[in-house]
């Protein structure tokens, strides 16, 4: 091995708890990409393979009721490949001892399966036999949350009769990965079951046979997807189609692909946050080398060593550093991604996902971790090549100290020297000290955006749930209805108060832009469904005006005052051009509202509703739950505790588990940045302190000087920190920003107090390792080493 | 013996190893202009002996750093053999060091981080045909210390562990700023006589800069050195042993 290499390892081990701290930063960012990174294509891979295997449709569609004739002539569109007809309904599932309603969706399917599109995956038991109407295939997500398995029983009210259904086996269906009812914010497993069960059987049941009123096409590669949607469409229109929906805005998919998407952003901004940090502190260490070292540079220069070979001396430095990082976050990364997709399992309901690494993102991270190597380097190696031999043999002229600013002002007379010297030191240098601060206000920083989210989230949910949707329970009826229907849920015992509303399916849209949604009507006041803005002030709907989410604006490209074209689709399908009078920052979905009134006028109908919300006195819950089960009307029930809760569970612990994870990192670098500035004022203070200590000094006196410095510096940076935490916390947000849902900026003090506090005991407890050095400083070969 | 007798006899006649005329150099230090040289003359024949004597701040120190390559005049000329220095490149200039220069600083400026072999290693790593890091040591009788760290070597071994890592290339030119300057007499000594043998027994020309005149004893020529000029300059009709030198 060359002398200059033993000098780097040597080197490095002498200065090894900084490089561990600084490689543990490293590490935390590359951990942070490798594992979003390999969740991210470990769920796409998987994703693909699924759709492919099970024949996920390209289009879906779905009517009333049309005539199962109609499938040859969908076949005979340019690019169809095939056209699965089914039929689809959504029944209230019956369990015993469950008195809360929930819903199953039965989905018809031939046995034996013949390669249908949406096919599914058998976990367990066996596919119903044909002419066993009574048999049906359960989805695992349900079968889990409700205990059930082939051989168990659960009853369905199917047109108002309750009907014994056996489950043969449990499954899973690309179409279901993310289960989740249609209009519903959150996916709840546990009370959306969905059943596959016998063509025949179904058909019968619902007055399908010879019918049907869902259709999934497959296309052929490279067919024409919008003409052959539009073509479908208009065969399938006088049977009150809704228009056809393709793969990427199917529920489950398009759910799907917003959480890749996000985990793809988080992958970029969160890594590149700890990278950023990592490198920086490489930046300021290694320039601290490089000054103390000056000598040995400029006697290495002297002896014939080029710059090329100094360059990559100092640069192996760091690159020592990162790639140490790198390596060590690659096998972290590997563990957190194992334990993500652990999380997504919970709610993504794929046949295997498993965590899977490729080799490219390996690469990847390490090339990544040498980047952020060379990006610190970068000055200090640049500062190696310029630095002149002959005059590095000089000693460097000596710093220029004046008074500071404080001290003018009257306070140099009171302050005792040692004080003096800590203002003085701290403002002489400027770039030094500002280093430092930005350093310890970075940890500050992380802390802040690790911590926010947990505040985000339960404001979203609090803004969401409590203070815009006020009622416990939301209705769907099977078909609108009147009024007075409505009104007699009113009467239900232990129903506090009502509110109906009218749900129109309607595709907005704006120059060539298109979104298929729902336009929800309200009553002129609403008290529980409400419209709320951005400080979450109720928004007064103006009559003929359309108020929507700011995201469903941005989709179509629209702002308040654009006239846009309805089309609604359903009923007569009147087509409407409507001016949007508000676009409102709302924290979930993507949603339309008008008053009652002017969808009613729109519809050119009178009175009729789709669904209702109701505010219960809890006690009767139970009563009212089996009520509602038995109202014909009702085909959908929704509970908002059960909703919360099943996020709760869900998400929010998902998230829960990452943010303390993103918190752990943060205070490993507040811990390290801290620890790095006091090593740092340490070794440029070493010679005065000894001085001072030769002098007489005590050493509770000389490390008082080196402590008040890093205490000035903390000081500095804690509210400088609480600043730039705001500032990435409103890059994450924008990061995380999905159709889905966005996240509230929300920083409480309970979250700053921590991040201050954390900060401030890791500055402590660096502090007193400093102080350690301090008692042990080498008073004789400090001052005999010329400066 | 017989080779440096010759090589004395003949100081006129051999080509100038280095060959300076009318250097200058001013630099800024903080913030007054600093005229370290003023216009200086001079050769030094191949395996000469010169003792650069001067008070602080007599430019001795530039002048070496010139003459090493480590710095360029602001005017004048520098040559070694055939090669320009005065205008060669930051590239040019290592080479010139690396190949041809050895040197000895005043605070020895080893690595702190190597052993005494390692830093000598340091300079027989990078250089063609080399001595071995252990006959460079033997010369300057350091074999035993040889696994040392610089900070379990006293002051007199460090600087013969530097003496060592400037000879272990073979290099043309020998040059030492003050090489005795942190050390006591009988340090100092062993430390001269050290540097006098490798003149004798490499023939390598050497150049001794020091503000301690008794050092002067053992050259073949003396140059005095008074703000930025040569005031004086004498040849030594006999060249004193190191171990005869007293201050």
């Amino acid at each position: 091995m060359r002398a200059i290499h033993r000098k780097l390892i040597r080197d490095l081990l002498h200065v090894r708890s900084q490089a561990i701290a600084i490689a543990l930063v490293l590490s935390a960012g590359i951990a942070m990409y490798v594992a979003y990174y390999s969740t991210f294509d470990s769920l796409q891979r998987t994703r693909a393979a699924y759709y492919a295997d099970y024949r996920f449709g390209d289009v879906f569609l779905n009517a009333k009721r049309a005539p199962l004739s109609l499938t040859s002539r969908l076949l005979q569109i340019d690019g169809v490949a095939q056209a699965d007809a089914r039929v689809v309904v959504d029944v209230t599932v019956d369990l015993p001892g469950v008195t809360e309603p929930m819903t199953g969706r039965l989905i018809s399917m031939e046995f034996p399966r013949r390669r249908p599109l949406n096919d599914v995956f058998l976990r367990s038991g066996r596919d119903p036999e044909p002419g066993r109407a009574d048999e049906v295939l359960v989805s695992e997500g349900f079968a889990e949350k409700r205990g059930l398995g082939p051989g168990d029983r659960i009853g369905a009210i199917i047109n108002g009769t309750r009907r014994d259904l056996r489950i043969v086996g449990v499954a899973l269906s690309p179409e279901y990965v993310y289960s989740i009812r249609p209009g519903d914010l959150l996916p709840d497993a546990k009370r959306l079951g969905i059943f596959w069960m016998e063509r025949r059987a179904l058909g019968a049941a619902f007055n399908m046979e010879g019918g049907f009123n869902d259709v999934s096409l497959r296309l052929s590669p490279g067919a024409d997807e919008p003409a052959a949607m539009a073509e479908a469409d208009a065969l399938l229109e006088p049977y009150g189609s809704l228009g056809a929906i393709p793969r990427r805005l199917q529920t489950s998919a398009w759910f799907l692909e917003n959480e890749l998407t996000q985990l793809q952003t988080a992958g970029i901004i969160v890594p590149a946050i700890f990278l950023g940090v990592a490198a920086f502190l490489l930046n300021v260490s290694l320039n601290r080398i490089v000054a103390v070292q000056r000598e040995q540079i400029a006697a290495l220069k002297a002896v014939g060593y080029t710059n090329g070979e100094l360059a990559r001396h100092y640069m192996g430095w760091s690159l020592a550093i990162s790639l140490t990082g790198a390596f060590v976050g690659l096998a972290l990364g590997k563990w957190l991604g194992v334990g993500m997709v652990g999380l997504y399992n919970d709610f993504f309901k794929f046949p295997s996902l498993v965590h899977h690494v490729s080799p490219v993102y390996m690469v990847r991270a390490l090339l990544i971790g040498a980047g952020a190597g060379v990006v610190g380097a970068v000055t200090a190696v640049r500062h190696v090549v310029s630095l002149a031999p002959a005059e590095a043999m000089r000693p460097p002229a000596p710093e220029r100290y004046r008074q500071t600013l404080i001290e003018r002002f009257g306070f140099r007379k009171r302050a005792p020297p040692a004080v003096r010297m800590v203002l003085r030191n701290t403002a002489s240098q400027p770039i030094r000290t500002s280093l430092a601060i930005v350093g310890v206000s970075l940890a500050v920083a992380i802390l802040v955006v690790g911590l926010f989210f947990i505040d985000a989230i339960q404001e979203l949910l609090r803004a969401q749930f409590e203070v815009m949707q006020r009622q416990d329970v939301t209705l769907t009826f099977n078909e609108p209805a009147s009024a007075s229907a409505a009104h007699e849920l009113r009467a239900i015992d232990g129903v506090l108060m009502m509110e109906t509303t009218r749900v129109v399916p309607v595709d907005i849209r704006h120059g060539h832009r298109s979104r298929r949604t729902a336009i929800t009507g309200l009553s002129p006041d609403p008290q529980l469904n409400r419209v709320l803005d951005q400080d979450l002030e109720p928004v007064p709907l103006a009559a003929d005006g359309l108020v929507m989410s700011a995201t469903l604006g941005g989709v179509l490209d629209i702002k308040a005052g654009d006239v846009v074209e309805l089309r609604v689709l359903e009923g007569a399908r009147p087509v409407r051009q409507v001016r949007v009078q508000r676009l409102v920052h709302d924290y979930m979905g993507m949603s339309a509202y008008m008053t009652q009134d002017s969808l009613w006028k729109l519809m050119r109908e009178a009175g009729s509703v789709s669904g209702a919300y109701l505010r219960i006195d809890s006690s009767k819950e139970d009563a009212i739950y089996e009520r509602l089960k038995r109202t014909p009307v009702v085909a959908g029930v929704l509970l908002k505790r059960a909703a919360v809760q099943s996020f709760q569970e869900t998400i929010a612990q998902n998230m829960n588990t990452m943010i303390v994870f993103n918190v752990m990192f943060a205070a490993l670098i507040a811990g390290g940045v801290v620890y790095n500035a006091s090593r740092i004022i340490l070794s440029e203070r070493s010679r005065d302190l000894a001085s001072l200590r030769v002098l007489g000094f005590t050493r509770r006196e000389v490390s008082a000087i080196l402590l008040g410095e890093l205490a000035v510096i903390v000081l500095c940076a804690l509210p400088i920190g609480l600043a730039v935490g705001q500032g990435l916390g409103a890059l994450v947000v924008w990061a995380t920003d999905s159709e889905l849902y966005r996240f509230p900026l929300i920083v409480t003090p309970r979250t700053r107090l921590f991040a201050v506090t954390v900060v401030t005991i890791s500055a402590i407890i660096s502090g007193l390792v400093v102080r350690r050095r301090v008692d042990r400083l080498d008073l004789v070969g400090v001052l005999k080493v010329r400066e | 013996m017989s080779q440096f007798a010759n090589k004395i006899d003949g100081v006129s006649a051999t080509p100038a190893v280095l060959s300076l005329e009318g250097v200058t150099k001013i630099y800024r230090m903080g913030e007054v202009d600093v005229h370290a040289l003023r216009g200086i003359s001079l050769d030094i024949a191949a395996g000469e002996f010169v003792v650069l004597l001067g008070p602080s701040g007599s430019g001795k120190s530039t002048l070496l750093n010139i003459v090493g390559g480590l710095d360029t005049p602001t005017s004048g000329r520098v040559q070694y053999r055939d090669r320009e220095l005065t205008n060669a490149s930051e590239a040019e200039l290592t080479g010139y060091r690396r190949q041809n220069v050895g040197f000895v600083f005043q605070f020895y400026n080893l690595i702190p981080s190597l052993t005494a072999r390692e830093n000598v290693a340091l300079v027989t790593d990078i250089v063609t045909s080399p001595m071995k890091p252990e006959d460079a040591l033997a010369l300057v009788n350091l074999t035993p210390r040889q696994d040392h760290f610089p900070s379990q070597l006293s002051g007199g071994e460090q600087q013969r562990v530097a003496i060592a890592r400037a000879i272990a290339k073979r290099p043309d030119v020998l040059l030492c700023d003050e090489p005795t300057g942190a050390l006591d007499i009988n340090t100092g000594v062993v430390v001269l006589e050290a540097i006098a043998r490798v003149n004798e027994e490499l023939g390598t020309t050497t150049v001794v800069i020091t503000h301690n005149a008794a050092v002067a004893d053992m050259a073949d020529r003396v140059i005095s050195l008074a703000d930025g000029h040569i005031v004086q300059e004498r040849r030594n009709e006999r060249r004193l042993p190191a171990s005869d030198l007293r201050w």
